[in-house]
């Protein structure tokens, strides 16, 4: 049997009330009203595709062994690098093995759902044993555009093998159709739509239920029996229909999560399906479909396992961890879309040594200390001669990652010379239960919430983007536990 | 330990700039400024000098690398001369160097000079640390400011003697007051009015908790004195000597910042670097011995913990000493008694040769208004770098017995 062993989630914190966006667009744009109801999620100024995808995926790997995963597959539609493999950098974040098979999925509403096809395969072929799909999506739109309001931000991720399958494999059957619903151009910075009726009439339905009938008809199940319908469409209604034409009650088909966070480009299908198995029983048949020049269908069936599977945020953990953000304007300057005088000290060079950061890729993106052998101390970051003053060992350590370690505030200001998208620029030095200490950017924090002893985790984050250059250097910052995580 | 160099330096003569923002003048103008003064202090030609040492910290700004913007603008004969810069120590390491030189016998008569040209940068406050802070530093490191650094003294020290947030803030706001009622006396201080509590609590917020009131001033500058053997001091006529009685740095090797010992609250290095000054110097109890200090107050609260790290105020007792008025100029140990980095602002090269210059003003009693009764030994300190990972440089200086 080969199936999903695994999920994981990210939704960032960040949430904007549409009635925000649209109240600011009102005067040239009232028709925006009919989107404008709940919340999209939004990444912080330090947030991309990139990171969030890392966040699911490690919420996804959590407990595993990661020296298992033989392959690594990343979707997004708004990666960081054109050219510099992104599921590179996450398998270096991620700390995976360096035999790790890797490669990125772009250019489709349905990547994500490709990469999750492409990893079945890949475990089918006998090749791979455990294999990580992770997606994630930063969309960026003009402001008072329809997809302002409907996109939203987010990743999931879902490790695939073939020991302790809590979602069976049952098959999968696709539809190839250049219809052009939307496209991004090369070279440029918005997508282009074109009308939604269309999409609906000739995209929608006529296309998916080509698909959905050739995986049904192919594995031999038929719709009553589905227990989930799992397709993202801003259009509730038209999900519904597809599946009244299957036989799937309207009671079966999954929220598009329109109202709590948003459609997350080409993540969503994933998102909505580890959303999906968050709620899912054993025995249950999730019929998960993603539209996109064409349709891919895949069946799933709930295992007895998926009881096994705990300490995951999943969707629905990232959804409740939650803070409003208010100001539009906010939202538009973590989007560049307004331009503003950050003063002198945004004037900063931030060029990237590249020399420098792969000699220190292991430290720098993957938050790999050392552990001395000799005496045993941890320590970040892992340097030649050993920082316990009794022992000082030359090349004694091993590496020990920290990425998980457990956190507390050692010291911390709240600093409004320095410049940041963020200010005051929160930092401090952050000590490790189990020995090891540094400074650290802290990040998703309110403003108060920083003090000495507070309880952090450690989280994938931009560094600084080098505009000039289009380089986005990550890091590894501090980010205040909630109470209901220390449980 | 090795015996040190106690009295085996005296100080010839010293010079040092109004500090401000001076527009008119770039570092070429600002060393001259400073070594006439010296010189004629000294009473010494400018060939008599053997070596030099040159301190500037950003050689971005004006003076170039290696020790060619001394020379260049002093003229100096074709002698030895060295660029040194070690953060915000670098005028004191200026000082070693010439100072090590004469007590070596390597030369006679040797120069240090320090000088820093903030103003050109356009900035307030330091300029921005970019990828010129190293090709990791910048990768690696928040996106700290000064004050945001420094400022993280304070939620460690509040947090290890289980104080308010409030109480704190009022004791390193009455550090500042005390040293804006000196500096308002001095004529060379950049900022010159007094403040009151009130103002600087109520001033604009930096990094937290330290207010812009907390801050040093930003500003040009330069400082620089001749050294000679106290016998060739003599020779030359000079009766009244003031010599070098200690000159210790301690630099942090990463125990700070990656090991388990340092609680955050205090600088590592200044206590090591002051008990070796003391030592050298032969000073047994420094509460009762030093007369007066000049501190590294870049911020209030840097000053406020090395109080203590100078082993002055008992570890834990420098909010009640602030609040006793124990380092006012009429305490026990009055502290920047020039004003302080607080109103002579912070030319990183020149800051540790002001410092020294003010204790060797009140040691011959030439301090005019400030002048303290009878002092005879002066500490003055410096503090690089950050709080966990720092340099830190203490000299002492005293009359000559």
């Amino acid at each position: 049997m080969i199936g999903i062993t695994s999920y994981g989630g990210y939704i960032p914190r960040l949430r904007m009330n549409r009635g925000t966006i649209y109240g600011a667009n009102a005067w040239m744009a009232p028709g925006l009203i009919a989107f404008a109801s709940g919340e999209r999620s939004m990444c912080n100024w330090d947030e991309d595709s990139l990171t969030m995808a890392v966040e699911a995926s490690m919420d996804c790997i959590n407990g595993m062994d990661k020296d298992k995963i033989d392959l690594a597959y990343v979707a997004s539609l708004t990666f960081p690098f054109l050219d510099r493999q992104n599921a590179g950098i996450l398998s270096t974040a991620l700390n995976l093995k360096e035999s790790v098979e890797s490669a990125d999925f772009s250019s489709s509403m349905r990547a994500g759902a490709s990469a999750l096809l492409a990893g079945l395969n890949a475990l089918k072929s006998g090749d791979y044993e455990n294999v990580l799909v992770a997606a994630g999506d930063r969309r960026i739109s003009k402001m008072a555009y329809l997809p302002e309001l409907w996109y939203g931000d987010g990743a999931a991720a879902l490790l695939l093998g073939s020991d302790n399958v809590i979602a069976e494999f049952k098959g999968a059957y696709t539809i190839t159709d250049d219809f052009v619903d939307h496209f991004h151009g090369a070279n440029q910075r918005f997508d282009y739509n074109w009308e939604e009726r269309w999409i609906r009439d000739e995209g929608f339905n006529k296309i998916v239920p080509k698909a959905i009938k050739g995986l049904l008809d192919k594995v031999g199940v038929e719709g009553k029996d589905i227990a989930r319908f799992v397709m993202p469409c801003i259009f509730p209604r038209v999900v519904a229909g597809i599946g009244a034409k299957f036989g799937i009650e309207a009671d079966k088909v999954h929220d598009n999560m329109h109202n709590v966070c948003g459609e997350t480009g080409t993540a969503h299908s994933l998102v909505m399906l580890v959303s999906a198995l968050q709620e899912a029983k054993p025995g249950d048949k999730i019929l998960y479909a993603a539209f996109g020049q064409g349709c891919t269908a895949i069946l799933f069936e709930v295992t007895k396992d998926i009881g096994k599977l705990n300490g995951r945020a999943g969707i629905q953990g990232a959804l409740a961890e939650r803070k409003e953000e208010g100001n539009y304007i906010k939202f538009l300057t973590y989007r560049e879309l307004v331009i503003q005088d950050w003063g002198m000290r945004a004037e900063a060079d931030w060029k990237t040594a590249l020399t420098t950061l792969y000699r220190n890729k292991k430290r720098i993106l993957g938050m790999v200390g050392g552990k001395c052998t000799k005496c045993g101390t941890a320590q970040f970051p892992k340097m030649d001669v050993c920082v316990n003053p009794d022992c000082g060992a030359i090349k004694s350590q091993e590496d020990l990652e920290f990425a998980n370690q457990p956190g507390k505030v050692k010291t911390y200001t709240g600093d409004l010379l320095t410049y940041t998208l963020d200010p005051p620029a929160h930092y401090g030095m952050v000590e490790f239960e189990n020995g090891g200490r540094s400074m650290f950017d802290f990040t998703d924090y309110d403003i108060g919430q920083i003090d000495v002893g507070l309880p952090v985790k450690m989280v994938f984050r931009i560094r600084n983007i080098d505009k000039e250059r289009g380089f986005t250097q990550y890091i590894w910052k501090a980010k205040p536990i909630l109470k209901k995580e220390e449980a | 330990m090795a015996e040190g160099i106690r009295d085996k330096v005296a100080i010839l003569g010293m010079g040092c700039t109004k500090f401000g923002e001076r527009w008119e003048s770039g570092p070429e103008n600002l060393i001259v400024e400073a070594f006439e003064e010296c010189l004629q202090d000294a009473g010494i030609d400018k060939n008599e000098i053997q070596a030099a040492w040159f301190g500037t910290c950003y050689d971005e700004i004006g003076t170039g690398k290696a020790a060619l913007g001394l020379p260049g603008v002093l003229r100096l004969p074709y002698i030895p001369v060295t660029r040194v810069e070690n953060m915000c120590a670098t005028g004191t390491e200026a000082f070693r160097g010439a100072a090590y030189a004469v007590a070596s016998g390597a030369c006679d008569i040797a120069l240090a000079l320090g000088v820093e040209k903030l103003k050109d940068t356009g900035y307030g406050g330091l300029p921005a640390i970019d990828s010129h802070s190293g090709s990791l530093n910048g990768q690696v490191m928040p996106n700290m400011s000064a004050p945001g650094a420094f400022a993280q003294l304070a939620s460690a020290y509040r947090a290890k003697h289980n104080i308010k947030k409030e109480d704190l803030k009022r004791a390193i706001g009455m550090v500042s007051v005390k040293s804006h009622d000196n500096g308002a006396k001095n004529p060379k201080a950049h900022l010159r009015r007094p403040t009151t509590i009130e103002q600087v609590l109520a001033s604009p917020i930096i990094a937290d908790p330290l207010g812009l009131f907390d801050c040093c001033g930003v500003s040009d500058g330069s400082a620089c004195a001749i050294v000679t053997t106290p016998e060739i001091a003599k020779s030359l006529g000079k009766t009244d000597l003031v010599t070098i009685k200690a000159l210790q740095l301690s630099v942090s090797n990463g125990q700070e910042a990656g090991y388990k010992d340092w609680d955050g609250s205090y600088f590592a290095t200044t206590r090591q670097a002051s008990k070796r000054a003391y030592e050298e110097a032969g000073i047994k109890k420094p509460r009762d011995e030093i007369n007066m200090v000049e501190l590294h107050d870049c911020f209030s609260i840097t000053e406020f913990v090395t109080y203590e790290d100078i082993y002055i105020s008992p570890e834990g007792g420098a909010m009640k000493d602030v609040m006793d008025g124990f380092y006012n100029a009429d305490g026990k140990v009055p502290a920047q008694i020039d004003g302080g980095l607080k109103c002579f602002g912070h030319p990183i090269g020149a800051s540790g040769l002001r410092m020294i210059y003010e204790m060797y003003l009140q040691l011959l009693g030439r301090a005019e208004d400030r002048q303290l009764k009878d002092p005879k030994f002066g500490l003055t300190h410096n503090l690089g770098g950050f709080p966990f990972q720092n340099v830190s440089a203490i000299s002492i200086v005293g009359r000559y017995n």
